[in-house]
């Protein structure tokens, strides 16, 4: 009942809550834009209040919006205020609106590092929970780079449920940051054997997927997983697995022969498809499996069975191509993604021998096919089945031609250009063959009319382009050059696009050319004259062409030919001049051939011709006064503004000036129109003619006809053969040859209908061969082609911050033995000197070094953070982690306390006693605990000794050891990143209680943005403002001392000036940045 | 996994969780193309198809679409058993779930969704143990929302 009452009133008190808003969507289907821009302004008004409640419910309500489409990039701000809420309602809200709106170039997440790095070392699992799963959404390079190191102890977590997913989201930070993949992967292998499963099967994950794309260095995990392979029964984990292992075994033959009897077993056993998938396209031997896929009634089913076989179908091509009948069946289903894997499968499929059987049945299928998307795909397939590796399944290519020819008929498809560009490529490369194909283009233009019937939407006519250059460039092929040329300059030709119009207007000239060349000689002059007279009848209608390509080609033959026909008038001989405007032969140049050309020596292709512009002067201009709210001087240059007026009259001048412009073609809305417009074209009369009955074109062949010719020969060379080869076996009179003529013919057998002569495409000389240059440089898994044996060096370690880790005093007898320690576990010596042993590791443990990525026996890495609730204490977070094999128990926490600064201890307790660890530590774990200390005055760092005594635990003995270290509190470390608005900061420091101060760095060699980061990352300050190369930033102490800072950078140097009510806390905390930069 | 859809017959986005970092322009231009895609199959067609150099899995569950994109390499059935899972935490969470049920509480959708999969992998693999996290946050949020009154998450239809 009280619940009721007070939520009526929370009701009350927000506007809408989510699911008002959503009902409220809902029932303004009309005014939906309207309505959700009416919410956008109350949520903008929720987002002012200070209750965190209120802005957690707006925060919702955008990730809801946000989903819809909506830009709500203008609250990240409020959505990192909520993330860094410390109740969990509003922190998982805050998390889930990050991870749905943010991305890289979200620049608030630079701001999140050191929020993210809390939760993730929050007492409360859910907390640490939530940052990973946000994390994992919105992790860049920078937060990779910082955060990995948390994130890699994470990994090694008391609770499971926290390591699994520390584990998984490692895989998004080697991505990001692949410096971090060494230092943890020996964390992450380790996690393959640990107790939990679930942690086991997300490690399994991870180095599954990092293995699939750098197989090479994982191979030494290849008995490691083995072993888990055979024991598992996790199918999710099996699936993974044997995914590895398909990536490993092309990399270790030996592997596969391991391999096949557990996985014979788990595909006769497992009674999961998904599973047997896996496998099956593991071990690609097993195509009659794939045969039941395939047959199965399962659509899924049969498509994943097509795919699978397409794989086998790299390797065994020749296993699969004995399924050719259930194949060519798929190409029958009612679904066209599996006639479309069908028709892949054939692809690889063709050979010599079957390839004119195989496109028969596809033509076949193309007559038949509704909807023009799959036909445009069988099409395609068609030219690729047939062109593939130049050509190689072709032995005639009198039949290819007229397959081209016939695949004309086919309207409205988006692929005449495709069609266009085989025929061009089989003319001009396949010399033999040109006689035909000029022919076959020629009937092609004679009855041009068939195939445009609608030009508008018809891609077909762009076959017309192909034929038409054919038939110009090959004309000494035409029989009758006279009807070809007639035939390309009907008036007809001018209702298609304009490019084809240009070649047939060129290609006439050609034509033209050829005709008086054929005459020359001859004494009757009559076919010249009457070519002339042609011309110059038909070109006119060119000339007045909209398109300009024709239009100039148009008049500039037209004068020509007028030229000419005066000459031939006064009898002058004209045709070698004439024929010499288009002599010389086109060669096919290969694409890559102008890559290929070598660098002649002595040009540096990198070397500046012209000295860059300087950019110093851009730079010298900066803001002058500090902490002033001036206009930015140098922001980017507004663009003028042009009213609508203004621009409506620059239009109308445009026009006006164009219109006067005798050289400016007037833009016309469509083609259609000008034709219209066009005097003596508009009697054309246009025949719409409805294709969709395949027409067959009179007097082109049928490639059904080529294919009983090729059969015939094919007998015929057959026949031949086997006589010459008798009549060897009967000289020889041995059986040997016997072999030969039982069975189908091989591959080799069968001979090419002509000697076909391929040109090949043209390379420049000394061409350098390299093909290497394959793999997508962009691809983010290159980056991690990274050897993991390799041991790790010592600038590999991840980042941690310099004040984090505890600044260990070793006893002097340590001093010497620490490099033994660190170099080598004693662990693998002979079991002999086992006495020695176990003095060496004793030595281990004692050892402390700061560091704590070297083998060491306890690691103590602290966090220092002041608490915001409570402006005198600190809270110390300590992460203790076992390193060596023993048991660690009855830990003691003490500090020696100063008149400052006291370790807060439990009532009844004197002033020196120790605090108890509230655990214990079994080997190899790491736990995390709290201590609170009360400081009185935050101005000054300080620093506590301090001393941690715990037992080590072994088999047979117990010791007690003794680790003194020393707590540093910076000044830093008072200050809580604290966002301020600008026109708040401005009125901060307009308020002139601040003191200031400043430094100036030099040598800083870092983009600025990195440098801000830096700040705002090791010293808890957020980025107010930032303006080219000057920013101000901000930062509060958890006793309420505003510290400002202005810093600008120039070359290498970076000027820090700085504002705060405590001259001293000020001067701390700068001398810390500059500590700081020192060190990079 | 690259990212996950949900979204309704009608085409309206219910669900999005997008494990490859986009864009807001380049998300909504993919979601508005495979909506459409998937919506134009019919229904006896296959649940797998290639986009792009992806692999789209959907399957229809009531009135609503379940669309993943993986990548080359990955099981197409394994994913389409992740749709199942998901589908059956839903149902576990709400009781019979419908389409309502996402819309209103559309950040519990995500919640389950965060536990059993993150980064695009499976996490979790056990249903008992995903809805055994999904409780104790939810208690976790209830317990402290007490003191402030809460935010009214719950049906309140």
């Amino acid at each position: 009942m009280a619940l009721k009452i007070v939520k009526g009133s929370i009701d009350r008190m927000f506007d809408k809550n989510l699911q008002d808003l959503v009902r409220g969507i809902r029932n303004h289907k009309e005014d939906e834009a309207k309505y959700i821009s009416t919410c956008i302004d109350e949520i903008k008004q929720e987002l002012k209040q200070d209750n965190i409640a209120v802005k957690a419910n707006a925060v919702c309500k955008l990730t809801y919006l946000q989903m819809l489409g909506y830009d709500v990039s203008w609250a990240a701000f409020n959505i990192v205020e909520v993330m860094s809420s410390s109740k969990f309602t509003y922190k998982r809200i805050g998390y889930l609106a990050a991870s749905q709106c943010f991305h890289e170039s979200t620049d608030v997440i630079m701001l999140t590092t050191n929020q993210i790095r809390k939760d993730l070392s929050s007492p409360n699992q859910y907390d640490t929970g939530v940052a990973l799963t946000g994390l994992s959404c919105f992790v860049t390079p920078d937060l990779a780079r910082d955060l990995a190191n948390d994130i890699m102890t994470l990994m090694s977590h008391t609770k499971p449920y926290i390591r699994k997913k520390a584990v998984l989201i490692m895989y998004k930070v080697f991505l990001k940051y692949p410096e971090s993949l060494r230092p943890a992967f020996p964390r992450l292998k380790e996690k393959l054997e640990d107790p939990d499963p679930g942690v086991q099967s997300a490690a399994v994950n991870v180095i599954c997927e990092l293995a699939r794309r750098n197989p090479k260095n994982y191979l030494s995990l290849a008995p490691l997983f083995f072993k888990l392979m055979t024991s598992s029964t996790n199918n999710w984990v099996l699936i993974k697995i044997i995914k590895l292992f398909g990536a490993l075994t092309p990399l270790e033959p030996r592997l596969g022969k391991k391999l096949i009897e557990p996985l014979t077993n788990l595909i006769h056993s497992t009674s999961a498809m998904s599973l047997l998938y896996e496998c099956v396209n593991t071990v690609i031997l097993c195509v009659q499996k794939l045969r039941i896929l395939i047959e199965d009634s399962d659509q899924n089913l049969k498509y994943l069975g097509l795919l699978a076989m397409s794989k086998i179908l790299k390797t065994h091509p020749k296993s699969v191509q004995s399924h050719k009948d259930l194949i060519l069946q798929c190409l029958d289903d009612k679904d066209e993604s599996i006639r479309l894997r069908a028709l892949d499968l054939l692809y690889g499929m063709v050979s010599k021998k079957n390839l004119m059987e195989i496109v028969k049945k596809l033509m076949l299928h193309v007559d038949k096919a509704e909807g023009t998307t799959y036909r445009d795909e069988l099409l395609t397939k068609i030219i690729d089945i047939c062109s593939q590796s130049n050509y190689q399944y072709i032995t005639n290519f009198e039949w290819y031609i007229s397959i081209l020819v016939e695949l004309t008929r086919l309207e409205g498809t988006r692929h005449g250009h495709l069609i266009a560009s085989q025929m061009l490529d089989v003319a001009i490369r396949v010399k033999a063959i040109r006689a035909f194909a000029v022919a076959q283009m020629a009937t092609l233009l004679d009855n041009a009319h068939l195939l445009t019937g609608n030009t508008q939407r018809n891609g077909i006519c762009e076959v017309l382009y192909a034929a038409a250059w054919i038939c110009g460039e090959f004309s000494e092929h035409l029989e009758n050059p006279m009807q070809t040329l007639e035939a390309m300059l009907r008036p007809k030709v001018a209702t298609l696009p304009g490019h084809i119009q240009a070649v047939y207007v060129q290609n006439s000239a050609k034509l033209f050319a050829t005709v008086l060349k054929s005459q020359e000689g001859d004494t009757d002059s009559t076919t010249t004259q009457e070519a002339s007279q042609l011309m110059i009848d038909r070109l006119p209608l060119f000339v007045q062409s909209a398109n300009l390509e024709v239009q100039e080609r148009a008049s500039c033959i037209l004068q020509l030919v007028k030229y000419i026909q005066k000459l031939q008038q006064k009898d002058v001989e004209v045709a070698e001049e004439v024929c010499a405007l288009f002599a010389g032969e086109l060669n096919p140049v290969a694409p890559k051939a102008q890559k290929k050309v070598p660098v002649p020596e002595g040009l540096d292709l990198d070397a500046w011709i012209n000295e860059p512009p300087s950019e110093s002067e851009s730079e010298d201009e900066q803001p002058k006064a500090i902490f002033t709210k001036e206009e930015p001087k140098h922001s980017r240059p507004r663009h003028t503004e042009v009213d609508e007026k203004e621009l409506a009259r620059r239009r109308e001048a445009r026009k006006q000036e164009q219109a006067n412009n005798p050289f400016y073609i007037k833009a016309s809305p469509s083609s259609q129109k000008v034709y219209q417009d066009t005097s003596g074209v508009e009697h054309i009369p246009v025949v719409q003619i409805d294709l969709s009955v395949p027409l067959k074109v009179p007097g082109l062949p049928m490639s059904d006809q080529y294919v009983k010719l090729e059969e015939e020969r094919r007998q015929k060379v057959r026949a031949e053969k086997k006589k010459k080869e008798k009549k060897k076996r009967k000289e020889k009179r041995s059986g040997r040859g016997r072999k030969h003529d039982s069975g189908p013919e091989s591959e080799e057998d069968i001979a090419p209908a002509h000697m076909v002569d391929i040109v090949t495409e043209e390379m420049p000389e000394n061409a350098l061969p390299s093909d290497d240059d394959e793999r997508d440089p962009s691809d983010p898994h290159k980056a991690l082609d990274i050897d993991l044996d390799k041991p790790l060096a010592d600038n590999e370690k991840l980042p941690v911050r310099s004040h984090r880790a505890v600044e260990a005093q070793k006893s002097p007898v340590e001093d010497g033995e620490r490099e033994n320690a660190a170099s080598q576990e004693p662990k693998k010596k002979s079991s002999k000197d086992k006495k020695e042993k176990k003095k060496d590791k004793d030595r281990d443990r004692k050892v402390k070094v700061q560091d704590y990525s070297t083998l060491t026996s306890l690691s103590v890495v602290c966090d220092i953070q002041g608490n915001l609730q409570d402006g005198s204490q600190v809270v110390v977070s300590v992460i203790f982690e076992n390193k060596c094999e023993s048991f660690l128990k009855s830990m003691e926490f003490n500090v020696l306390d100063s008149l400052n600064s006291k370790l807060q201890r439990p009532e009844g307790s004197g002033p020196h006693d120790g605090l108890v660890v509230p655990f214990q530590l079994p080997p190899g774990v790491s736990n995390e605990a709290r201590f609170v200390f009360t400081v009185q005055s935050i101005v000054m760092p300080q620093k506590l000794k301090g001393t941690l005594t715990f037992i080590v635990k072994n088999e047979d003995s117990s010791t007690h050891e003794k680790l003194d270290f020393k707590l540093h509190f910076t000044c830093t470390s008072y200050l809580i990143t604290t966002p301020c608005y600008s026109d708040a900061f401005a009125k901060l420091l307009e308020s002139g209680d601040l003191k200031s101060s400043s430094i100036r760095l030099e040598g800083v060699n870092m983009p600025f943005h990195h440098l801000l980061a830096r700040i705002c990352f090791h010293h808890h300050f957020s980025v107010v403002e930032r303006i080219d190369s000057c920013a101000s930033m901000y930062s509060r102490s958890i006793q309420g001392h505003h510290v400002c800072l202005l810093v600008k950078t120039s070359a290498q140097t970076v000027s820090i000036d700085a504002k705060c009510d405590e001259p001293t806390l000020l001067g701390n905390v700068l001398d810390e940045i500059k500590q700081t930069f020192s060190q990079c | 996994m690259q990212f996950m859809l949900l979204f309704s017959r009608q085409g309206k986005l219910r669900l999005q969780k997008w494990y490859v970092p986009l864009s807001d322009k380049e998300k909504k231009k993919i979601t508005r193309e495979l909506v459409q895609t998937v919506l134009a199959r019919k229904p006896k067609m296959c649940s797998f198809l290639e986009w792009r150099d992806l692999k789209i899995v959907y399957k229809r569950y009531a009135s609503l679409y379940f669309c993943c994109a993986i990548e080359d390499q990955d099981n197409e059935l394994i994913t389409l058993e992740i749709i199942h899972r998901y589908v059956e935490l839903l149902d576990k969470y709400f009781g019979s779930v419908c389409e309502l049920d996402i819309i209103f509480n559309f950040e519990k959708a995500y919640f389950i969704l965060d536990e059993f999969l993150l980064g695009g992998e499976a996490q979790e693999t056990s249903k008992k143990n995903v809805l055994k996290a999904i409780e104790q946050a939810d208690l976790l949020q209830e317990s402290q929302s007490e003191d402030w009154g809460s935010l009214p998450n719950e049906e309140i239809l």
